[in-house]
């Protein structure tokens, strides 16, 4: 048993090299985003919608090399429990941001 | 040293509360010492405190539920006495402050420790049964989850003794509950017993969706599950997903109140809108999670009374999962008068109505699965079929709300009040009392009487018309919700019918528990005992087992190859126990303290925070740590049942079977 | 899926309770997303808040921010490193990384006190705006659970020290916390680009 690996619960392990890939990725594209800002090379909004692409590609490096997500069968629910809970929280941040901005708008309160 | 607790928060000039407590301290006294003269405190520690038995935690659970029945209604019957008292001039029996706490309780109580407490009695009594697994997936977890839930409500009724409850209404809206306008700790006891019992529910949520998705019998695919089990799984789902939100909304109410932010202030920014905005996230999908395992009852009980399957069963499972889905997307029909423009509200208003379409699939189910079937009116039907008219009406009313143009007559009034009580009495009270009766042969050993549950049910529906369907007439005449006291003549007559409503549902609870009391004095009663553990010809794998099951639930996991995977082996002739058959050691988690240590440092925690003793709530935070770290480094968790002893047990259960089927 | 584990019951029973463990935890994270996700929402929306007091643009600085960030992405891979160790049951080594990951974290959580510490000494403390009421409760909330992960790995090392080999039920509880610890970076990921970065533009 010491040595006995935790697949059937659906979690494979990474190696070294794909620890230091993903250490590399998550490198680049953080300084990425220091830089978009700190340089003000876009405007506003385009360093808003740079900032959200690097995020984005950043979590998603993340998860697949530091919390090995993948699409093996053994991990099914761990992605549909996923996919659900952002849908979720996408519809919660949404449907806030609507709903508040919308109210201020005709309460006249912000 | 003891922060802001001193002899003065002790309500000694309300002879009210001074009354209840010498009641239940008379009562309580009363227990305890006959716990003590018949010793039996080794086996209630032994058997339930410590135990992580899911049918164990199960009666537990619904035995909680029941003690907040009584504290709640308690609570309902004195806010309409006050009612049918305060009128012209007469300012009643209970002082605005004291009657803005009961109406703040009666809510947190009716919804947090009776519907949910019994919700999750009846999962984790059922679901594990259902499935063909012998526990839930995390078994101490349950048992912490329990010891949450119940420190929980003994911190709501500790505020009734020592300071005050919040007197902000069951939601505690801010600015009303910010320390400027709610200076005492009634808001800070709620607050607490929210966090407290919240992580208990989300604790339990986890645990059966991770039990459903990882423990079913072989065989059992999606489609071939039971209902109710489907709609647990629905339930956990939603548990998971909104009650984070819950959790956020009242910590950042506390942070308001504690620490002096601005989240929902008037001054400094805070924007109070937000609040109803993130509790109404939460409270939508939290009547879901209490109707759907109300829905998953009833697609239980009506096949089993009617002597056939249910009818369209995947229409049942599509209809549950789009209303799981749809609740997320529909909760600013809470606040529509809130001042959201037109764009807001027609899109919240619109996804509100198409949930009455796949709530009327399952009506239209429930009625075809009845057709032509050969039904026995059993108490269970009486509930089932009462429920469909109840909530039927519920459920228009619910539409009729869902117009943002009509909600801005109506929010707030009490049309809404009978609104939801009639879903939540007609829907979830109805449905849980009908699973107690249908499941309790299963966890008792013996059927409730059926004399009194039908009783029961009759004061209990007259009683809800009578209670409820004057205050929708009330509500359009203008009444609002959480009057004290009032002048116009004309709603006094039908206050008072509402009074006799009240009664006749206070004659209902007493009926149950004379059900309670007669089911137990003729438990031994041949006509009584349920000795094949299937009294009701069930159609699924609950009723194989023994009544009561025994402790490892199946002593050879069974093989399911069909929906209704009992029925289906009784009509092939196949024995789904496989009695006699090579029985294995079966391997046991073993009980243990750390849940009820963990409860208790929590309810500690939660005092001293409510009073700013510091000292003590830094003594149950480190209870809390040190006995979850020494859970995890205790290495006797578990056992093995012998082989030789599964046997012994099994062989006892088919010789009874044998003498049975002989008779 | 489902029949796969709970056949097991016959035969070798150990995997009946335990296989579970490192789902429901992942599951278990997952709430504590939406945790995160409302906080998030939370501050979206009194993010312009300010009350006449101090905007993200003069409060927040690179130096500071950065080195927070390096520190917890480092922890990420010396924790990814204490994971293979334990994958090929070297306690020793699994210790060491655990170590590292902890001083890290440790580092991690320093750094953000010291942050809040010349804030409030500022006069921008939570109690100043909306704002700051948003940003203090989402940033520490995510360095109440480093910290946590800090007991949590303390925990750890304490019980695997003096062993030679890893039980299942220590692999579930290593495996766990390496969830727990590269999700609280992406959490991370989102503060210092929505809250920090957003703000500074």
């Amino acid at each position: 048993m010491s040595t006995s690996h935790t697949s059937s619960s659906g979690e494979s392990h990474g190696s070294v090299a794909s620890y230091v890939i993903g250490f590399v990725l998550a490198v680049i594209l953080t300084v990425l985003s220091f830089a978009v800002v700190s340089t003000h090379s876009l405007s506003p909004t385009g360093t808003l919608g740079a900032l959200s692409v690097l995020a984005l590609v950043q979590v998603l490096v993340h998860l697949h090399y530091f919390l090995h997500m993948g699409g093996s069968s053994e991990q099914r629910w761990n992605n549909i429990a996923f996919v659900f809970t952002v849908s979720f929280v996408a519809i919660l941040i949404v449907g806030t941001v609507f709903i508040m901005t919308n109210t201020a708008a005709h309460m006249m309160s912000r | 040293m003891l922060g802001r607790l001193s002899l003065s928060a002790i309500p000694l000039d309300v002879p009210i509360l001074v009354g209840t407590f010498i009641g239940v301290a008379i009562v309580g006294i009363a227990v305890l010492g006959l716990i003590t003269y018949y010793g039996k405190w080794g086996y209630l520690w032994k058997e339930w405190f410590t135990s992580v038995d899911h049918k164990r935690l199960a009666v537990m659970y619904i035995v909680l539920a029941l003690v907040a029945l009584f504290r709640g209604f308690a609570d309902a019957i004195m806010m309409r006495t006050q009612l049918a008292l305060a009128y012209a001039g007469n300012p009643g029996y209970l002082p605005p402050h004291h009657y803005d706490q009961i109406f703040s309780a009666h809510g947190t109580i009716m919804i947090f420790f009776l519907a949910m407490a019994f919700m999750t009695g009846l999962f984790n009594f059922v679901v594990p049964l259902q499935i063909g697994a012998r526990d839930v997936a995390f078994p101490f977890l349950n048992n912490l989850s329990f010891w949450m839930t119940a420190v929980a409500f003994i911190l709501v009724n500790v505020s009734l003794f020592i300071g005050e409850f919040s007197q902000c209404g069951w939601l505690a809206y801010p600015p009303l509950s910010e320390t400027q306008f709610s200076p005492g700790v009634g808001v800070d006891y709620y607050i607490w017993a929210i966090q407290i019992s919240g992580v208990g529910t989300l604790l339990t949520g986890v645990n059966f969706f991770v039990t459903i998705v990882k423990m079913r019998a072989p065989g059992m695919s999606w489609m071939k599950m039971p209902v109710f089990t489907w709609t647990a799984f629905c339930s956990s789902i939603l548990i998971m997903v909104s009650f984070p939100v819950l959790t956020v909304a009242v910590a950042l109410l506390g942070l308001d109140r504690y620490f002096g932010m601005h989240f929902f202030t008037n001054d400094g920014g805070g924007n109070q809108m937000m609040y109803l905005n993130l509790i109404w996230a939460w409270g939508h999908p939290e009547v879901y999670i209490l109707v759907i395992p109300a829905f998953g009852v009833f697609s239980e009980v009506v096949p089993a009374f009617s002597g056939k399957p249910l009818f369209g069963y995947a229409t049942m499972v599509y209809a549950t999962c789009s209303i799981m889905v749809l609740s997320f997307v529909v909760w600013v029909h809470h606040f529509f008068t809130m001042g959201a423009g037109p764009d807001v509200n027609a899109f919240f208003g619109i996804a509100t109505m198409i949930i009455s379409i796949p709530t009327g699939v399952k009506l239209f189910n429930w009625m075809f699965t009845m057709y032509k079937g050969r039904i026995q009116y059993h108490a269970c039907m009486y509930w089932a079929v009462g429920f469909m008219v109840t909530f039927t009406i519920g459920g228009m009313t619910g539409v009729m709300m869902a117009i943002p143009g009509a909600d801005f007559v109506l929010h707030n009034s009490l049309f809404l009040i009978a609104h939801f009580h009639n879903v939540i009495i007609g829907g979830v009270y109805f449905g849980y009392i009908c699973g107690m009766n249908f499941w309790a042969p299963k966890v008792l050993g013996f059927k409730l009487n059926e004399s009194w549950g039908i009783r029961a049910f009759w004061f209990w529906l007259v009683g809800f018309f009578f209670a409820f369907v004057p205050l929708y007439v009330l509500g359009f005449q203008g009444m609002t919700r959480r009057l004290n006291h009032y002048d116009n003549p004309a709603w006094h007559p039908w206050l008072l019918i509402a009074e006799v409503g009240a009664v006749l549902i206070l004659l209902g609870i007493a009926c149950q528990l004379m059900q309670l009391y007669v089911s137990i004095r003729d438990c031994n009663l041949p006509a009584n005992r349920d000795v094949t553990g299937d009294p009701w010809n069930g159609r699924t794998l609950e009723w194989s087992t023994s009544s009561p099951p025994p402790i490892y639930n199946f002593a050879i996991v069974p093989n399911v190859t069909a929906l209704d995977a009992f029925m289906h082996d009784k009509e092939g002739g196949i024995d789904t126990r496989q009695a006699g058959g090579h029985y294995e050691a079966i391997h046991m988690p073993k009980n243990t303290a750390a849940g009820l240590v963990v409860g208790i440092s929590s309810l500690v925690f939660g005092f001293a925070a409510v009073w700013y003793i510091w000292w003590l709530a830094a003594l149950g935070l480190i209870g809390v740590i040190g006995a979850v770290i020494a859970r995890s480094a205790n290495k006797d968790i578990d056992y093995y049942i012998p082989a030789e002893e599964v046997a012994r047990i099994e062989n006892e259960h088919t010789r009874k079977l044998l003498a049975q089927a002989a008779e | 899926m489902a029949q796969n584990t709970t056949v097991q019951t016959d035969g070798h029973d150990e995997h009946h309770h335990e296989s579970p463990v490192v789902f429901g935890f992942w599951v278990y994270l997952m709430t504590d997303c939406i945790i995160f996700g409302t906080l998030f929402a939370a501050f979206a929306v009194l993010r312009n808040q300010f009350n006449g007091g101090p905007t993200g643009h003069e409060l927040f600085e690179f130096g500071g921010l950065g080195l927070e960030t390096a520190l917890l992405l480092v922890s990420s891979i010396t924790y990814g490193f204490g994971m293979i160790a334990a994958h090929k049951a070297e306690v020793s080594k699994v210790i060491m990384w655990l170590g590292v990951t902890f001083l890290l974290g440790l580092g991690f959580v320093g750094l953000e006190v010291r942050e809040f510490a010349h804030m409030i000494a500022d006069g921008a403390g939570p109690d100043r705006s909306a704002f700051l009421s948003a940003f203090f409760t989402l940033v520490s909330t995510h360095g109440l659970h480093v910290t946590c992960g800090l007991i949590w790995i303390v925990t750890l090392i304490v019980q695997l020290m003096g062993t030679t080999e890893i039980p299942e039920r220590m692999m579930n509880k290593l495996t766990c916390l390496s969830l727990f610890w590269h999700f609280l970076d992406i959490v991370w990921i989102c503060v210092f680009t929505y809250v920090y970065l957003a703000s500074m533009i």
